[in-house]
């Protein structure tokens, strides 16, 4: 199979179009039966009660926007470095569901906190540098929608995108770097998870949710940009048929 | 089973605020992407008709 085949926006428009259905259903199944283990297979916290079923959404969110970011800032990378149209459409795209995951993870963190540390929040070293994060995806946002130029928006996007890439190994070891509030991480490669299983298992699918719907969106948002940018093209007006 | 009845599941052990403004947040953020999502895509295939029309 020859990948480079679907590099341009031409051919990967349509392969997209049939992709974005398999991924949100595959999303809204997993959705499904993280929640089920959730609320009804995982066992009631033996220190934190009911209020740490928070976890199943904001574990797998706070994950998302930081891979999304990564992902978003290795796109806008190579979009910069060989000039790719598709690249960069592929980094505008994923833009504003890491925004939407990066809130998810402030916001359910804030309603976790409230109940475990007594604060919504605390201008601590995850909690600030999850926030820059959010500002990050902002500012590589309206950044490229002050841009008329597309060619132009992708560059300047891609620098904001790849300076900013530092925030991300910044959040995750945070945690270690620095006197916290946030609790360490509850799932390392390097030793066994400090979660009962059923716990961990129900976590772990709910962040496959995450993913898939993530790769959904991004997949639809960026079917819509190319659309609008490619609007003039030749296959464009082919695919939309001859009109008189 | 974590739950008795219905209503012991909704009070989720006296943290029933947090528990559900957290998912219903994300329910409603997500429900919000899609939607806007399908309202851009429309636009975008409306727009390039009326480009290739043009």
């Amino acid at each position: 199979m020859n990948w480079f085949k679907y590099s341009s926006p031409q051919t990967f428009y349509p392969l997209a179009g049939r992709l974005v259905p398999l991924f949100y259903v595959t999303a809204a199944m997993l959705a499904a039966a993280g929640i089920y283990i959730g609320f009804f297979v995982a066992p009631t916290d033996a220190q934190q009660g009911e209020a740490y079923r928070i976890i199943f959404i904001h574990v797998p969110a706070a994950w998302m926007s930081m891979f999304i970011y990564v992902v978003m800032a290795m796109w806008a990378g190579i979009g910069l470095a060989f000039n790719t149209r598709l690249s960069s459409m592929m980094a505008s795209a994923l833009a504003p569901t890491g925004a939407l995951m990066t809130f998810i993870a402030l916001w359910t963190g804030a309603l976790w906190g409230k109940p475990m540390w007594g604060t919504w929040w605390v201008w601590d070293a995850r909690l600030t540098s999850e926030l820059i994060l959010l500002f990050l995806y902002i500012g590589f946002m309206s950044l490229q929608a002050s841009i008329d130029d597309p060619r132009r928006a992708d560059k300047a996007g891609a620098v904001i995108a790849l300076v900013g890439v530092i925030n991300v190994p910044i959040i995750y070891f945070s945690v270690k770097w620095w006197n916290t509030l946030h609790q360490g991480a509850s799932v390392s490669l390097t030793r066994s998870p400090s979660m009962a299983t059923t716990m961990l298992t129900g976590m772990l699918i709910m962040v496959f949710a995450f993913w898939f719907y993530s790769i959904a969106a991004a997949l639809m948002r960026v079917r819509c940009i190319i659309l609008e940018r490619e609007r003039n093209s030749d296959w464009v007006k082919q695919m939309n048929g001859p009109r008189t | 089973m974590n739950w008795g009845s219905v209503g012991e599941f909704l009070a989720m052990g006296g943290y029933a605020g947090y528990v559900w403004w957290s998912y219903g947040m994300a329910a409603a953020c997500i429900a919000l992407e899609i939607a806007a999502l399908i309202a851009r895509g429309r636009q975008a295939r409306r727009e390039s008709e009326n480009t290739a029309g043009g």
